[in-house]
C-alpha cells in the first residue's frame, strides 16, 4: 500500500513511545480498539496543576496507518486544555496523514483515544 | 560473499520468477515459430503442433499420466472452474451433492458458491488443528447423492499436505469423482497417476517457474471421466476448452515442468535446509508459532504468527523481505485469513501471522539476513504494542473487555 511521506515517518519514528504509572492522578488513559479487530490503541496524557497537557505518550498494536495515527496525535494533544484535546477530529487526522479510505478507521480510533484518556483522567477527579 | 539484492524475495507460493532456461526456450515461439498449433496445412503450423505436443509429454511425465490426459488451459483458476463445473453438470442426473473443504482456493470455493446457486448442495468440511481433514469426517460427510469431491493437494496458505492417495481410495470405491488442486504441488510432492485415484487435476505453470497464463487440467481416460465444458469454439482440446493454444507458454510450462522433474529431489532437500534454518532462527523469541502441520508439509512454507504484533505493521517493518499475512490490513477485504481461522487460530493469531515462502533462487545469506531484520523489528513492535505490555504484567487478554469496533 502506498503511504504518505508523514505516515511513513511517523511509523518508522514514532513519537512518544511509552507508558506512565496509570495509578498517577495526574494521569489519564484511553484503550481503545481490540486485537481481534486488529488494533488495539493505548493513549495517556499527564494533566498539569493549569489543567493543561503537558506530556503524552503511546503504545499501539495495529497497522501502520493506527501506529503513526496514535503518534500524530500525542504531539497534538501536547500544550492542550483537555477541552482543547476533545475537540480534535478524526477527519484532521486523517488529513495530517492522507490516510487512504480504507485506513479511516484508524483516525477514528485516535480520536476515540484522546476522548477515553480525557473521560479517564475527569473521572479520577470527579468531573 | 556476493553482494545481497534488497528486497529479498520470499513469497514464492505467490508466483515464482520464470527459470531463465524456460525463458530462453520460450523466446523462439513468439517470433520465429509462431504458427498456429491448430493450422494444418503448412510447416508453421506443423512445428508449432510438435512444440505443444512435446510440451504435454513433459507435463504428463512429470505426472506419470498418459499426453492424452492432459488438457491445457489458463491457469489453475481456469482448471478449476472447468473440473468443478464440467464435472458437476456432467453428472448432475446422479446426484447434486459435492464435498470440500474450508482451507481451498478461492477458485474451488467460489466455484462451489456458484454451483449451489445452481441447485446443487456443498459440504464445506473443516480441518483439524493442523489443517488437515479428519478422514473419518469426510467419510461420514458422503451421501449417496455425492457426486464430486474436491480437495487440494497443498495448501497455498499454510503448505500442508492433504491426503491425496486415501482420499482418492475412498472415493473410486464410492463410484465418486475426485479432483485435485494442484496448483502448489509441481517439483514439491511426488505424484503418480497410474497410483493416485485422482480424476481431475489443476496445475499450473507461474508456482513452478514457467511462466503466467498457462495451466493445465489433468482429465482421466481409465476410468474415463466426461466434463462438460465451459468455453465453446474451434473444438481445440478434443472439445474440453477452445481457445488456440498459446504455443510459447505451453513450451514454457513444458520445460518447467521437465525441469521439475529432473531437480525436484536435490532442490527439496535444498529448500529444507534453508526453512528449518530460518524457523531455527527465529523460533526462540517469545510467542511465536507455526500454523499448519509441520510434517506433512512441503520443504517450502513457513507460515508463523508473532504474537502481539500486527501483521501489517510487520510488513512494513520488514519491507526487505517481500513476505505475505494473513492479516486483515493487507487485504481488501478487511477480513484476517479464513485458511488460518479455519484452524481454530484466534482473529489475533491470524493478524499476526506471515507467510514465508522459499524457491529455487533463496540463498542462505538471504535466510540469515531475514532471521536479524525479523529478531530486531519483532522487538521493537513488541515495545510498541500494548498487547505485548499486558501479556508481560501477566493480564489475561482474554478477560479484557474489549470494545470492538
Amino acid at each position: 500500500m502506498a503511504y504518505s511521506d508523514k505516515l511513513m515517518d511517523h511509523y518508522e519514528n514514532p513519537r512518544n513511545v511509552g507508558s506512565f504509572e496509570k495509578g498517577d492522578d495526574s494521569v489519564g488513559t484511553g484503550m481503545v480498539g481490540a486485537p481481534a479487530c486488529g488494533d488495539v490503541m493505548k493513549l495517556q496524557i499527564k494533566v498539569n496543576a493549569d489543567g493543561v497537557i503537558e506530556d503524552a505518550k503511546f503504545k499501539t498494536y495495529g497497522c501502520g496507518s493506527a501506529i503513526a495515527s496514535s503518534s500524530l496525535v500525542t504531539e497534538w494533544v501536547k500544550g492542550k486544555s483537555l477541552d482543547e484535546a476533545m475537540a480534535i477530529k478524526n477527519t484532521a487526522i486523517a488529513e495530517e496523514l492522507a490516510l487512504p479510505p480504507v485506513k479511516i478507521h484508524c483516525s477514528i480510533l485516535a480520536e476515540d483515544a484522546i476522548k477515553a484518556a480525557v473521560s479517564d483522567y475527569k473521572q479520577k477527579h470527579g468531573k | 560473499m556476493s553482494q545481497l539484492k534488497l528486497p529479498i524475495y520470499l513469497d514464492y507460493s505467490a508466483t515464482t520468477p520464470v527459470d531463465p532456461r524456460v525463458a530462453a526456450k520460450m523466446i523462439p515461439y513468439l517470433t520465429e515459430q509462431f504458427g498456429n498449433p491448430a493450422s494444418r496445412s503448412h510447416s508453421f503450423g506443423w512445428t508449432a503442433e510438435e512444440a505443444v505436443e512435446n510440451a504435454r509429454a513433459e507435463v504428463a511425465k512429470l505426472l506419470n499420466a498418459d499426453p492424452k490426459e492432459i488438457v491445457w488451459t489458463s491457469g489453475a483458476t481456469e482448471s478449476d472452474n472447468l473440473a468443478i463445473k464440467g464435472a458437476a453438470q456432467f453428472y448432475k442426473s446422479r446426484g447434486k451433492h459435492i464435498i470440500t473443504v474450508k482451507t481451498e482456493h478461492k477458485a474451488v470455493l467460489d466455484t462451489c458458491r456458484e454451483l449451489e446457486r445452481q441447485g446443487f448442495e456443498v459440504t464445506y468440511l473443516g480441518v483439524q488443528e493442523n489443517g488437515l481433514i479428519d478422514i473419518e469426517e469426510f467419510k461420514a460427510a458422503i451421501r449417496p447423492d455425492t457426486i464430486l469431491v474436491s480437495v487440494m493437494y497443498v495448501n497455498n496458505e499454510i503448505g500442508v499436505i492433504q491426503d491425496i492417495p486415501q482420499i482418492g481410495e475412498i472415493c473410486r470405491e464410492k463410484g465418486i469423482i475426485f479432483h485435485v488442486d494442484a496448483t502448489q504441488a509441481p517439483g514439491k510432492v511426488k505424484m503418480d497417476m497410474n497410483v493416485l485415484k485422482v480424476d481431475l487435476m489443476s496445475l499450473s505453470a507461474h508456482k513452478a517457474y514457467g511462466p503466467k497464463g498457462i495451466g493445465a487440467l489433468y482429465v482421466r481416460r481409465k476410468p474415463r471421466v466426461r466434463l462438460e465444458a465451459q468455453m465453446h469454439g474451434g473444438g481445440h482440446e478434443r472439445g474440453f476448452r477452445s481457445g488456440t493454444l498459446p504455443t510459447h507458454q505451453i513450451v514454457g510450462m513444458g520445460e518447467a515442468f521437465r525441469l521439475a522433474r529432473e531437480e525436484m529431489d536435490s532442490e527439496s532437500e535444498r529448500i529444507r535446509m534453508l526453512r528449518d534454518r530460518l524457523w531455527n532462527g527465529i523460533k526462540d523469541m517469545e510467542e511465536v508459532y507455526i500454523n499448519g502441520d509441520i510434517d506433512q508439509r512441503v520443504p517450502h512454507n513457513l507460515n508463523v504468527s508473532f504474537n502481539f504484533v500486527e501483521g501489517e505493521s510487520l510488513i512494513m517493518a520488514i519491507k526487505d523481505l517481500a513476505v505475505s499475512s494473513g492479516s486483515a490490513c493487507t487485504s481488501a477485504s478487511l477480513e484476517p485469513s479464513y485458511v488460518l481461522r479455519a484452524l481454530g487460530r484466534n482473529d489475533e493469531m491470524a493478524h499476526s501471522s506471515i507467510r514465508f515462502t522459499l524457491g529455487r533462487f533463496t540463498t542462505e545469506e538471504e535466510i540469515d539476513f531475514a532471521i536479524a531484520l525479523l529478531k530486531d523489528k519483532i522487538g521493537k513492535l513488541r515495545e510498541l504494542s500494548p498487547l505485548w505490555e499486558m501479556f508481560k504484567e501477566g493480564v489475561d487478554l482474554n478477560s479484557v473487555q474489549w470494545a470492538a469496533h
